[in-house]
Formats: C-alpha cells, sequence, structure tokens
C-alpha cells in the first residue's frame, strides 16, 4: 500500500514537473542558503580557531597600560618563572624596518624578543638555531628570519651565516622558521627575530620598558591556576591596581571567538529556517490547490472503496516527496556552490554534514506538517459531492 | 439480496423538509437484472447513493447481503464498497492521468490484493470486455464508449456482489449504448445481479424487471 501511495505520488510529480518544481524552488532555495550559510561559517570559524590554537593554549599576553613609575624591565622577567605554576616568560616589542640584501629590499617587521620566545610560540626553525640568552645579554646583531625573507629576499632557502640588513644595519642571520604552509593566505611572510636589546637600539621609537610579554604556563590543565599566580604578581608590582595591565589567554580568545561564530551560524541558519518555513507554506499551497483539482479524483478513489487513510497517506506521501526532492536538490546545489566558491575564492570549504542531516529532517517535518492539512482535508471530502465535482 | 424497508432519506433545505426517498421498500434478489427508472429530481440519484453505501438511510433499514446498512461508520461504508459494490457511472469516472489497466487495478489495490494475482484479474476483466489490446491508453486516446468498457471492467475486476450502473449509456450514442446494454446481458447470464438506473423507458425495458420511483416513492412495474 505505501509502495502504490509513493508510486501514485511520484506519478501526480511527474505528471506536472513545472509546477512541481516551482513548489520545490522554496525547499531547495532555503536548504541551498541553510547548508551553504553553515558550512561556511563552520569552515571560516574552524581555520581561524585552528591558528588560534596553533599559537599554543597555554599562553598568557601581558599588556602593561600604567607602569605607575615603575617601568618594567627585561630583567625584572625572571621574577614570573620564580612561580611553579609558570613556566617561560618573554618579552616581546616590535618595530617595522626596511630589510636589504645586496640586490632587494623589503619592509618587514621585526620582533625583538629573548630566547625563551621560541619555545613560547611554538616556533620551528629549518636551518639554524633560535635567538640565545647570550645574544641577548650582549646585544648580538643576530636575526632570525621567516623563511620568505630568506628564499624572496636573499635568494636561497638556507642563508645561516649570510647578513641581512635592517634599516641599514647589518645583522648576522642565525636561524631560517619553518614556512607556515598551513596558512590559507598566499601572500608572504616577512617577519624577523632579534635580541630584544638590539632592537632597543636599532629604532628610536622603541623604549627599554617592556610593555608586553608572553608568559606559558606549566601545565597546561592548570591554566586557572598559572592565571591567578600571574595576576596576583602582577598586583603587587602594580599596587593593586587591576586595570594597570590586563592578562589574556589564548583559550579565553578561542571561547569568544567560537561563541561569535556560534551565534553567526545560530542567526545565519535561523534566517534559512525562516526561508525552508517559507517553502513549506508554498508546498501546502499548492497540495491545497492540487486536492481541489482532483476532487474528481478523489470521489472516484473513494466510489472504488479507498478509505480515508489511504486518501490521506497518497496526499500525505507526495508532499513529503516534493518537500525531500526539493531536500536533495538542495543539498546537491549546495555541494555545488560551495565547490565553485572554493574554485573562486581559493578556499577550501567542506559541506557540513551536520547541517545537510538538520536540513533533512527540516524538510521532512516541513513536508508533514504542511501536508497533513490539505491531506486531512483530501481525506474527509464526501464522495457523493466529489464525484458531482465538475473538472 | 437487496431488502430496502421503509426506507426514507431526508433533506432539510431552509425550513422545509425534503422526502428524497418516502418510505421505500423494495428487494432486489441475487442474480437478478433490475432497472430503475424515473425522472430527474425523482429520488434515483439518492436511492442508488443508498444502494451504493454511498450515503445512508434517515429512516428504515436498508440491508445488502444480510448485512444491515445503517448507522455504519464511514470506514465499514467504504469497506462493503470496495468489497460488494461495482460502480458503473453515466460520464465513466475514470482517473485521467492512468492508464486503462491501472484505472482497473485500482479497486484491487484498495483491497490490498497482492501484485501477480491483481495483474491475473485485471487482464481477466479487460479481455472480458474485449479492451485488453488498449490497455496502456490513457481514458482520452478512447472512445466513450471504449471508457464505458473499461469502467465496467474496473467493475468486473473488483468482484462485486452488485453490479451498480447509473445511466450507463447517457453519454454513448444508440448503437454503442446497445452495445453496453448487451455486455450487462452477458454480465447476468453469468449469473451477476446487476441494477441498471435511467430515466430511458427503452433502456429501462431491456432488464427483466423494473421498479419505478416518483416523487421519492417506489412503485414496482411488471415487466
Amino acid at each position: 500500500m505505501i509502495l502504490q501511495s509513493i508510486k501514485m505520488a511520484w506519478s501526480s510529480i511527474v505528471s506536472s514537473k513545472m509546477r512541481s518544481f516551482l513548489t520545490m524552488l522554496g525547499i531547495i532555495i532555503g536548504v541551498i542558503a541553510l547548508v551553504v550559510l553553515v558550512s561556511i561559517v563552520n569552515g571560516a570559524t574552524s581555520s581561524v580557531t585552528d591558528s588560534i590554537s596553533s599559537m599554543g593554549t597555554n599562553l598568557f599576553t601581558v599588556t602593561i597600560n600604567d607602569n605607575k613609575e615603575n617601568p618594567l624591565k627585561i630583567d625584572d622577567l625572571s621574577q614570573f618563572t620564580d612561580d611553579g605554576n609558570l613556566s617561560a616568560v618573554a618579552p616581546v616589542t616590535q618595530s617595522n624596518v626596511t630589510a636589504a640584501s645586496s640586490y632587494t629590499s623589503e619592509s618587514t617587521t621585526i620582533y625583538g624578543t629573548t630566547a625563551a620566545y621560541a619555545e613560547i610560540q611554538g616556533l620551528e626553525l629549518a636551518y639554524g638555531r633560535f635567538l640565545r640568552t647570550t645574544d641577548v645579554d650582549n646585544n648580538s646583531r643576530v636575526a632570525v628570519i621567516s623563511s620568505d625573507i630568506a628564499t624572496e629576499i636573499i635568494g636561497r632557502p638556507n642563508v645561516v651565516g649570510e647578513y641581512i640588513k635592517f634599516d641599514g644595519v647589518e645583522y648576522m642571520i642565525i636561524g631560517v622558521l619553518e614556512s607556515d604552509n598551513t596558512d590559507s593566505s598566499s601572500s608572504s611572510v616577512y617577519e624577523a627575530y632579534i635580541p630584544f636589546t638590539a632592537l632597543i637600539r636599532l629604532s628610536s621609537n622603541v623604549s627599554s620598558e617592556v610593555t608586553t610579554f608572553y608568559v606559558s604556563a606549566a601545565d597546561e590543565d592548570h591554566m586557572d591556576e598559572a592565571e591567578a599566580s600571574l595576576t596576583t604578581l602582577l598586583m603587587g608590582r602594580y599596587s593593586q591596581d587591576e586595570d594597570a595591565f590586563t592578562v589574556r589567554n589564548q583559550s579565553t580568545i578561542l571561547e569568544t571567538m567560537q561563541s561569535v561564530t556560534n551565534t553567526m551560524a545560530l542567526l545565519l541558519g535561523g534566517i534559512a529556517a525562516i526561508s525552508l518555513l517559507v517553502g513549506g507554506i508554498g508546498i501546502m499551497n499548492i497540495m491545497l490547490v492540487s486536492v481541489t483539482e482532483r476532487t474528481k479524483e478523489i470521489g472516484i478513489r473513494k466510489a472504488v472503496g479507498a478509505g480515508r487513510l489511504s486518501i490521506m497517506q497518497q496526499f500525505l506521501i507526495e508532499a513529503l516527496m516534493l518537500s525531500l526532492m526539493g531536500c536533495l536538490i538542495g543539498v546537491l546545489g549546495s555541494w555545488g556552490i560551495i565547490e565553485i566558491i572554493n574554485i573562486v575564492g581559493d578556499t577550501s570549504y567542506n559541506l557540513s554534514g551536520g547541517v545537510v542531516i538538520i536540513a533533512s529532517c527540516f524538510s521532512m517535518a516541513i513536508g508533514i506538517i504542511f501536508g497533513i492539512y490539505p491531506a486531512n482535508k483530501a481525506a474527509k471530502k464526501n464522495p457523493i459531492e466529489a464525484l458531482r465535482y465538475a473538472s | 439480496m437487496i431488502i430496502f424497508d421503509d426506507v426514507s432519506k431526508i433533506y432539510q433545505i431552509g425550513d422545509e423538509e425534503v422526502r428524497a426517498l418516502n418510505h421505500a421498500s423494495m428487494q432486489i434478489d441475487n442474480g437478478e437484472f433490475v432497472s430503475i427508472i424515473g425522472p430527474s429530481g425523482s429520488g434515483k440519484s439518492t436511492l442508488m447513493n443508498i444502494i451504493g453505501c454511498l450515503d445512508t438511510a434517515d429512516e428504515g433499514t436498508y440491508s445488502l447481503d444480510g448485512q444491515p446498512i445503517s448507522n455504519y461508520s464511514e470506514t465499514e461504508l467504504t469497506k462493503i464498497r470496495n468489497k460488494k459494490i461495482g460502480f458503473i457511472f453515466q460520464d465513466f469516472n475514470l482517473i485521467g492521468k492512468m492508464t486503462a489497466y491501472e484505472n482497473v487495478e485500482l479497486p484491487l489495490i484498495y483491497q490490498r490484493i497482492p501484485k501477480n494475482k491483481r495483474r491475473d484479474r485485471v487482464t481477466e476483466a479487460l479481455e472480458r470486455v474485449d479492451l485488453l489490446y488498449r490497455k496502456d491508453h490513457k481514458p482520452t486516446e478512447l472512445s466513450g464508449g471504449q471508457q464505458q468498457r473499461v469502467a465496467i471492467a474496473r467493475a468486473i475486476a473488483s468482484k462485486p456482489s452488485l453490479f451498480l450502473a447509473d445511466e450507463p449509456t447517457g453519454n454513448l450514442d444508440s448503437k454503442t449504448g446497445r452495445e453496453i446494454i448487451n455486455l450487462f446481458h452477458e454480465l447476468h447470464a453469468q449469473g451477476n445481479t446487476i441494477v441498471l438506473i435511467t430515466h430511458d423507458n427503452a433502456i429501462a425495458a431491456q432488464a427483466a424487471r423494473s421498479i419505478r420511483i416518483l416523487d421519492g416513492e417506489v412503485k414496482e412495474v411488471t415487466a
């Protein structure tokens, strides 16, 4: 019986293809909106969260807002690592300089820091070594450069032992960083690390005061204790004024980021769901027209012995098939659109499986909810009046 | 066997009570070929609807094959229609988008007969009306007479205890009409019960017995 109803529904759908397609269009557009938008938001979120978590989730960033006439010096930082909950600390300051080789030059971001930075930030070296404490103590003119500087400014990947000029001052290259292939942006990264003390000398607008530094927690699972220790130390130094400094944690940034994107996904999903709902009303509308048009047919079916349930089932299955076919076409369309976006925008979004399931369930629910009323209307028709209906 | 015992059907039109059937009593035995004749407005449609279990009586009792059909629910009426009544209508009432075969198959689907058995019975019924060669044609591709024969095949296939024909020749030319009546004679000869409703005396005279209905009242007319 169900099989027969499916057959009948199918023949009714194909007997008026244009109308069926237009009916499905609402669902198709709704499903495409839902699937494409949510897939893109998910893709964007995961690429952002990946890059945040690659920076290390055991990391605190401390910014000093008010030095209370007591500027923090590089030698003062060691007090933070005395605490058992904190493992490493590295100041960071930055400046923009021109990096020049013998034949070309590019604007470069240059960071002044200490040896611990590589460990805290998880930097990987392709060649050579990172800065050492002695380099910092001696204000050595040594530099660790990004792979793009090595290949594009100097011309070869391994340039350890060679020299590069930052704003005309010559630095010996002691290390080249691993190139960051996971970054989807294809633009070149021009970054170099030199000793904190060397940057103070190089750039007139960098003071010897430490205003930003990174602290890593000893144990990633005890971030709260580490943050408490850090805050206590800073409160002690800055006369219990909590506005004098800011402590940020990568995982809090990550959480904030995720809650923002979740809200966005919900918002976009909600808009798409409304368009699906409108599509469902379209189905109900057409089913009602169809029931009226087929009054005579319903009368004939009832006369030859179709019960209420059979008639109801037939129209309900027809509504369900319309919505599910719309959903299927919508999912295929979404896949196509995402592929096109990937080709055009050079991105790598994936069809989100979860949202496809949600869209399918939602379409099915819409087919049933908006099919019941017309189906019931058909089933309740009086056979005598239905047979008399002039089609 | 059809027994009408003092059956009335009352319609309320405004304040006025209209008795479409007024204390009608009659009996039709199994294997009879009976015509019910009356002008339009005489109550023959009401009579047919009650015989065909499309409607129920307001007063009195109607029993079909010993089953009293009153106060039956719609679901029960549907079952009786499906099993016992083979309708043949004036305007054929075939479903336009289905082929002759599918139209004949329809009551069998609702009887939940398995597919291979359905095929045998549909083929047999279409053969019986000489239309097997047109089985894949839709009603619009068939002549009026052929459409009516498909409708008769649909009734035959469901193996009803009663063939109920409402003006079956009304939309056909007289030659085709005669062919249809002949088909009824053949069905009757095979032992089927046939009730033919018409306003045409010449058609009614084809039946072995005629029942006349006028203003809701039933009178026996001997053939």
